[in-house]
């Protein structure tokens, strides 16, 4: 790596003491947290695609309802095995120096996404490209054999491993956007700093201020640039979401993307029409530990998840009211129609009470003989309170509750090694579809923490995704889905709300469930 | 005297590198790695970054490895930060961090001699009374009341100063953090300069000063500042070292871009060579200000010097 230059750091700091390009027609995001870099390759979190998918754009990009629409291919054909793609580039599209993007560009991007030297952290989303996965585990060391092809300058043909109905969807992700072969070749790894990174997004980064902000403005070259009506937006950090607030009651940030849970009454109050809450494309659940008894008696599971009163945890708890959960694929996912609900959904609490007390005492537990359990959680204020709460719903059944929190990171190593009784974990879909949930209770599946482990189940979800046809890989899905509630596999609790405040300034933002809302969509009014 | 300072720091040398050694094996014992998270990685792609950032190699040959590294001048990658080297980041935080502090330490000096001076002079009246129950407020309230508290009231109610941000360094944007940084320093400050000014104001060259006729101004200002400032000095070099080290609560709260925060999210986010550098920076800068302390008091109190 190219040692540090201090003329750089001295010209970064300047531009920063001096203040940002500040104008009438610049947007200013309240963004969480710094981004780990601004390589598409290196990222993981909501907040880094928010800026990665203003500045660069893939062969598919979202709408402002975040469906799929044709980005830097203006089209595309399928294979009638829906194994190979056809994309058809736009001739205008042009990187932010003037080059012209190519279909070259996005092979090399998807090489070296797969390459294990570059150690991309999210590489594993295009697993359904041929040989992806071979190339990535190092089965495979031959990067040319990847199933992404340049036929010609302004061609694409991309060969799957095998019918993947998300994959178009998929290519909305920052893991399929292009990078700049000629910088990367001319710079290396140095291509990203702020002082030599191209994109070829509607936007195009100017400024970094580790800790501050990020600064992006139009890309005037961008094929539909005549539409983007914002001129530049402003990514701040800020971690502390009661301080955000206060800044954007000062008009000081347009868009918040997370708000205090406790604060939304009063801006529901006194900022009426602001304070943004849409169903989100998220599970919220606790894992119980199928490997140490009495856990792996499924009528004991069933009496946990039963005697758990979700419709108070929304609406009270958290006082945002996020929506109970029975399935365990959240509703509104493409090519799923509804998803299966629990047989016991729609019984009286009293009754599901009831029946889980009996359950439990036919295991041989009761107030005399409680269930001793240790419900684990990563420390976090919303976490806590559900945990207490449902700790209170499982005393009257007899059930002993230890709270145990630890912080994030020591609780995903602790839940992937199965230390747990019963434990808290969440889940925000990549992509647009059901098998993304399912996939999480597959016994071959790291994150399946609670170790369940069905046959039955594997062999559904595979075949489900090895059937071209999608009404019956749904079905195929949707068995699966009832066989691991029926076994109450694990407990699905509430789905994700996105939180947002947007101020009345911004028009064109739209609310959807992967909570993505590109800068080039939104406008500012006075 | 320049042979003294030379010695101090070649001094610290090994405790600079007990230190290093202690933080880089002590950080490896924490469950959890800078990869783990709320999105678990597949092990192919945990086994590429860790041959990535050299985590595959034994921890004593990365202890070598980071060392000759160290010895360079290199402080590595950052884990979280990944476009910056941790050296950047802490040369990019370090203005932000010593602009604000700066001006909180001189903000604590000026108010806190002034305050605790007015104090002793008019001592168990209403001024002493006054202020005392000011300082009082500054030393009990912690930071993160005293920041959102001003935020709302000077930020959204009387919308005088803007709630956050750096701004570019306008005056406008730095009052806030500034005011809420120096605060417990103003009121401590106040206090030990009260209290050896009382003291002082007692012993005998005072009394001597004035049955020679001199005035109550003149004795404060010429005999009496410097013999009270000894002990106000000795507190100075570990309010500086927390004051230019940044504040987290501060900088997180007002969305300042210091290097305050660093410490104790690299921490958090097992950023190993992030909290390594963070520890070697601040050990430096303690250790400078330190120094700076003792040749201070050998210049205010002439026993020092003649010892």
């Amino acid at each position: 790596m190219k040692p540090y230059s201090l003329r750089n750091l001295l010209s970064a700091g300047m531009l920063a003491l001096m203040g940002g390009l500040a104008s009438a027609a610049t947007i200013n995001i309240h963004n969480g947290g710094d981004p780990t870099s601004l390589d598409p390759h290196k990222l993981s979190g909501d907040w880094e695609n928010r800026i990665a998918g203003d500045i660069f754009e893939g062969l598919v990009t979202e709408d402002t309802k975040a469906e799929p629409i044709p980005g830097q291919a203006s089209e595309w054909t399928v294979s009638d095995d829906g194994l190979v793609y056809t994309f058809t580039l736009r001739d205008d599209a042009v990187w932010s120096d003037g080059t012209p993007v190519t279909a070259n560009d996005f092979v090399f991007a998807f090489q070296r996404l797969m390459n294990p030297e570059t150690a991309a952290v999210y590489a594993y989303l295009q697993y359904s490209i041929k040989n992806a996965e071979a190339i990535n585990t190092g089965e495979i060391s031959d990067l040319a054999e990847l199933g992404v092809k340049a036929l010609d300058d302004k061609t694409l043909e991309i060969t799957l491993e095998r019918p993947t109905p998300y994959f178009i969807g998929a290519l909305t992700h920052y893991t399929a956007y292009p990078l700049p072969e000629h910088l990367l070749e001319k710079v290396g790894d140095d291509w990203v700093k702020i002082e030599n990174i191209v994109t070829n997004g509607p936007y195009t980064p100017v400024d970094w201020v580790p800790g501050s902000h990020v600064t992006t403005v139009k890309h005037e070259g961008y094929y539909a640039a005549e539409d983007v009506k914002i001129d530049g937006a402003k990514f701040f950090v800020l971690e502390d979401e009661s301080a955000a607030l206060k800044r954007y009651r000062a008009g000081e940030f347009d868009i918040l993307t997370e708000f205090p849970t406790d604060q939304y009454a009063w801006m529901e109050e006194n900022l009426p029409g602001q304070a943004q809450v849409a169903p989100y494309a998220g599970l919220y659940y606790y894992v119980v530990n199928h490997n140490k008894p009495p856990f792996d008696n499924a009528d004991v599971r069933k009496a946990l998840s039963m005697s758990i009163n979700r419709e108070v945890i929304g609406p009270q708890i958290l006082g945002t009211g996020e929506l109970p959960a029975y399935s365990w694929v959240p509703p509104g996912m493409a090519n799923y129609d509804e998803p299966y609900m629990v047989d016991w959904k729609d019984m009286p609490y009293g009754e599901k009470l009831a029946e889980a007390t009996s359950l439990l005492a036919a295991a041989g537990y009761d107030a005399d003989n409680p269930l001793k359990l240790q419900l684990r959680y990563n420390t976090n204020e919303n976490h806590k309170r559900i945990a207490v709460a449902i700790a209170a719903m499982w005393k009257p059944l007899g059930i002993d509750v230890e709270l145990y929190n630890t912080e994030t990171k020591v609780h995903y190593d602790e839940l992937q090694r199965g230390v747990l009784d019963v434990a808290r974990a969440g889940w925000l879909a990549d992509y647009n579809d059901a098998d993304n949930f399912l996939n999480l209770l597959k016994s071959t599946v790291e994150h399946n923490y609670g170790r369940y482990n069905n046959p039955e189940y594997d062999a559904l979800v595979d075949k489900a995704n090895a059937t071209v046809d999608t009404a019956e890989r749904a079905e195929l899905l949707h068995q699966a889905e009832k066989l691991a509630l029926d076994e109450s596999a694990a407990i699905p609790i509430y789905y994700y709300l996105a939180r947002n405040v947007v101020s009345p300034r911004v028009k064109g933002y739209e609310n959807n469930a992967f909570d993505i809302h590109r800068t080039r969509w939104l406008e500012l009014v006075d | 005297m320049f042979n003294y300072a030379f010695r101090r720091l070649l001094s610290t040398i090994p405790v600079l590198w007990i230190a290093i050694t202690a933080c880089f094996f002590v950080l490896r014992l924490a469950p959890g790695g800078p990869f783990d998270g709320e999105r678990p990685l597949p092990e192919a792609i945990k086994q590429n970054l860790a041959a990535h950032y050299n985590l595959d190699k034994s921890l004593f040959e990365q202890y070598i490895i980071y060392l000759g590294n160290l010895l360079q001048g290199d402080l590595g990658p950052s884990f979280i930060n990944q476009d910056f080297t941790v050296a950047e980041q802490l040369l990019v935080g370090l203005p932000y961090t010593l602009i604000i502090g700066g001006m909180a330490f001189f903000l604590s000096i000026v108010l806190g001699i002034t305050a605790g001076i007015l104090g002793s002079v008019y001592r168990n009246g209403i001024p002493d009374y006054l202020i005392g129950t000011v300082i009082l407020i500054g030393l009990v309230l912690p930071n993160f009341l005293v920041a959102p508290i001003l935020q709302l009231f000077f930020g959204l109610k009387l919308e005088w100063l803007p709630v956050g941000g750096w701004g570019g360094g306008a005056l406008s944007h730095i009052v806030l953090p500034v005011v809420v940084l120096a605060l417990p320093h103003i009121a401590r400050i106040s206090r030990l300069t009260r209290g050896a000014m009382i003291e002082v104001m007692h012993s005998n060259f005072i009394r001597t000063a004035r049955s020679k006729g001199l005035g109550g101004g003149s004795i404060v200002w010429r005999h009496a500042l410097k013999p009270t400032l000894t002990p106000v000095v000795s507190y100075l070099g570990p309010a500086a070292s927390y004051l230019l080290t940044g504040s987290l609560v501060v900088e997180t709260i007002f969305g300042l871009p210091g290097i305050g925060r660093y410490f104790i999210n690299a921490a958090l986010n097992r950023d190993y060579g992030m909290v390594l550098g963070t520890v070697v920076f601040y050990m430096i800068l303690i250790v400078v200000l330190n120094l700076i302390v003792d040749i201070l008091y050998a210049w205010l109190d002439p026993r020092v010097r003649s010892r």
